[in-house]
């Protein structure tokens, strides 16, 4: 899907679970910018996760909203949106190829050889094409995630949610998976949630950190060069910002 | 460049074999084990044929009287597997139906717990009185019996169905029907192949009791036959074969599951 892309604005946003007694953000605003990286951070608990689920549609029957949730094209997100988890997801029944089509069967469609040739395009991008009619748990935890990757590029979706994908690998496997990434989702909006202060200043055009109780978004400004940034003396010193504002958080 | 897991497969298909080879080895130890230690108390008490028949008698009547045992298996092993499969279906049915329609659930649930308390033995005569002496009231008997350890393996496997799985089924926009076909399906699927591996085990006591209580044919009609006409050996021979009945259904549906499901959530 190409085009301007999607933007977000959350202006003034209070977003409470029904069985809670207080808030989990109050306040928050902040801007999501079309077709750039957007990076949430934030200690455990601090609200990053249900913002992206809310976001997500998957909270509707659980919390209350208030505040404005402004979407540039006027259209809701409902099915335009595609999702990536910590865990990667994919169904251990079926093949990696399957996973990758998965959005095609959850929504009825028959799988035509054309689907199967762009989800073998996909997997070679990720350079898995020789896994394609693997079983998931016959992968590594970094091919798994380049699977799921792929799975999410097949949704093609304008609006790409991240919720810490990257985290459970190796040093080296996160930094391949994070630049394969940003190479493959530049044409999307992405919002990314992350625990690494190093990952969110590599990657982020946007950053915010969600903090006090109730959660409400600080903006932290990033580094003038384009991501994905390598690591220089501006970065380190916005990792040094992003910790003392962290650290607040847990005194 | 040598390819590491051309190098590995041998070694790989090696290791198989010799696990099997090695199970067998056990198997054929704990049998020869068994059978000496059958003997070794019939020697050391001085044990009468009528009460204990020596390994030899059994595997003559199993030679002697092959037909007869083959006749009565072949009943009783018909039995089992159309109790099994009845069995299944109603289960994977019933926690399907409480699945789909919680109200359902409100209504069945308590009157599934509630017939655990009745002893499928207790009923035994009824369902002679219902379905008459033939196979229906056997095959009955091993469905009853399975029914709720099906039913409940497999309501718990559907309804633990990984959060995750579902929230992406969710972004994706899946129908209720998608989502219950592609996912929750799959994902029950390993909660009811320990249901079944259960059921395989108690399937043969259903059936068996059924016909304790009253039928023409099949092994525990013979059982009861042959120890009223003090045929001990011939009775031993019948529950042997019983028991190979069993065990062999056992780890061929184990087997088959493993094959089918390789997969755990």
């Amino acid at each position: 899907m190409r085009g301007a892309g999607i933007s977000i604005s959350i202006e003034n946003a209070s977003l409470q679970y029904h069985q809670a007694t207080t808030p989990t953000l109050q306040g928050c605003t902040l801007h999501i910018p079309a077709r750039q990286w957007t990076c949430l951070l934030g200690r455990s608990g601090s609200g990053k996760t249900t913002l992206l689920r809310y976001l997500a549609g998957l909270l509707v029957d659980q919390v209350s909203w208030q505040g404005t949730l402004i979407i540039s094209d006027g259209q809701p997100l409902n099915g335009r949106i595609a999702y990536m988890a910590q865990q990667d997801l994919l169904l251990p029944w079926l093949s990696v190829v399957d996973n990758v089509c998965l959005s095609y069967r959850l929504s009825g469609q028959t799988i035509t050889p054309d689907i199967q040739q762009q989800a073998q395009h996909l997997l070679e991008q990720v350079g898995l094409a020789a896994q394609c009619q693997s079983l998931p748990q016959t992968l590594s935890g970094g091919m798994r995630q380049r699977v799921a990757l792929a799975r999410t590029l097949m949704q093609d979706k304008p609006l790409v949610l991240m919720d810490e994908p990257f985290s459970a690998l190796d040093a080296v496997a996160r930094h391949k998976l994070q630049s394969l990434s940003f190479e493959l989702l530049k044409d999307k909006t992405v919002v990314l949630i992350t625990h690494d202060p190093q990952e969110a200043v590599r990657l982020a055009d946007a950053l915010y950190i969600l903090n006090g109780s109730p959660a409400q978004a600080q903006a932290i400004a990033v580094p003038e060069d384009l991501p994905p940034r390598a690591l220089s003396a501006a970065a380190a010193q916005i990792q040094q910002h992003i910790f003392q504002v962290l650290g607040q958080d847990y005194d | 460049m040598t390819d590491l897991t051309q190098l590995t497969q041998p070694a790989h298909k090696l290791s198989r074999s010799s696990k099997m080879s090695q199970s067998l080895g056990r198997l054929l130890i704990t049998i020869a084990a068994l059978v000496a230690v059958w003997q070794g108390l019939i020697m050391l008490f001085d044990l009468p044929p009528y009460l204990l028949p020596t390994p030899l008698a059994v595997l003559e009547k199993l030679v002697q009287r092959y037909d007869v045992l083959l006749y009565h298996s072949w009943i009783t092993g018909q039995e089992i597997i159309l109790g099994i499969a009845l069995g299944l279906s109603l289960g994977m049915l019933f926690a399907l139906q409480m699945l789909l329609f919680k109200s359902v659930k409100r209504w069945l649930l308590p009157v599934l717990i509630a017939s655990q308390a009745v002893p499928v033995f207790a009923i035994a005569p009824l369902l002679m009185l219902w379905l008459d002496y033939g196979i229906a009231s056997k095959v009955a008997m091993a469905a009853i019996i399975i029914f709720f350890p099906v039913t409940t393996c497999c309501y718990d496997g559907l309804r633990n169905t990984p959060q995750g799985f579902l929230d992406l089924a969710d972004t994706m926009q899946a129908s209720r029907w998608q989502r219950l076909r592609h996912i929750q399906l799959p994902a029950a699927l390993p909660a009811l192949a320990s249901g079944i591996r259960v059921a395989v085990v108690i399937a043969p006591i259903g059936a068996v009791a059924g016909e304790w209580v009253g039928s023409s044919a099949g092994l525990g009609y013979l059982m009861l036959q042959t120890n009223a006409r003090m045929m001990i050996d011939e009775m031993f021979a019948a529950l042997f074969i019983l028991s190979m009945l069993s065990v062999a259904l056992y780890f061929t549906t184990d087997y088959l599951l493993k094959k089918l499901i390789p997969w755990d959530l």
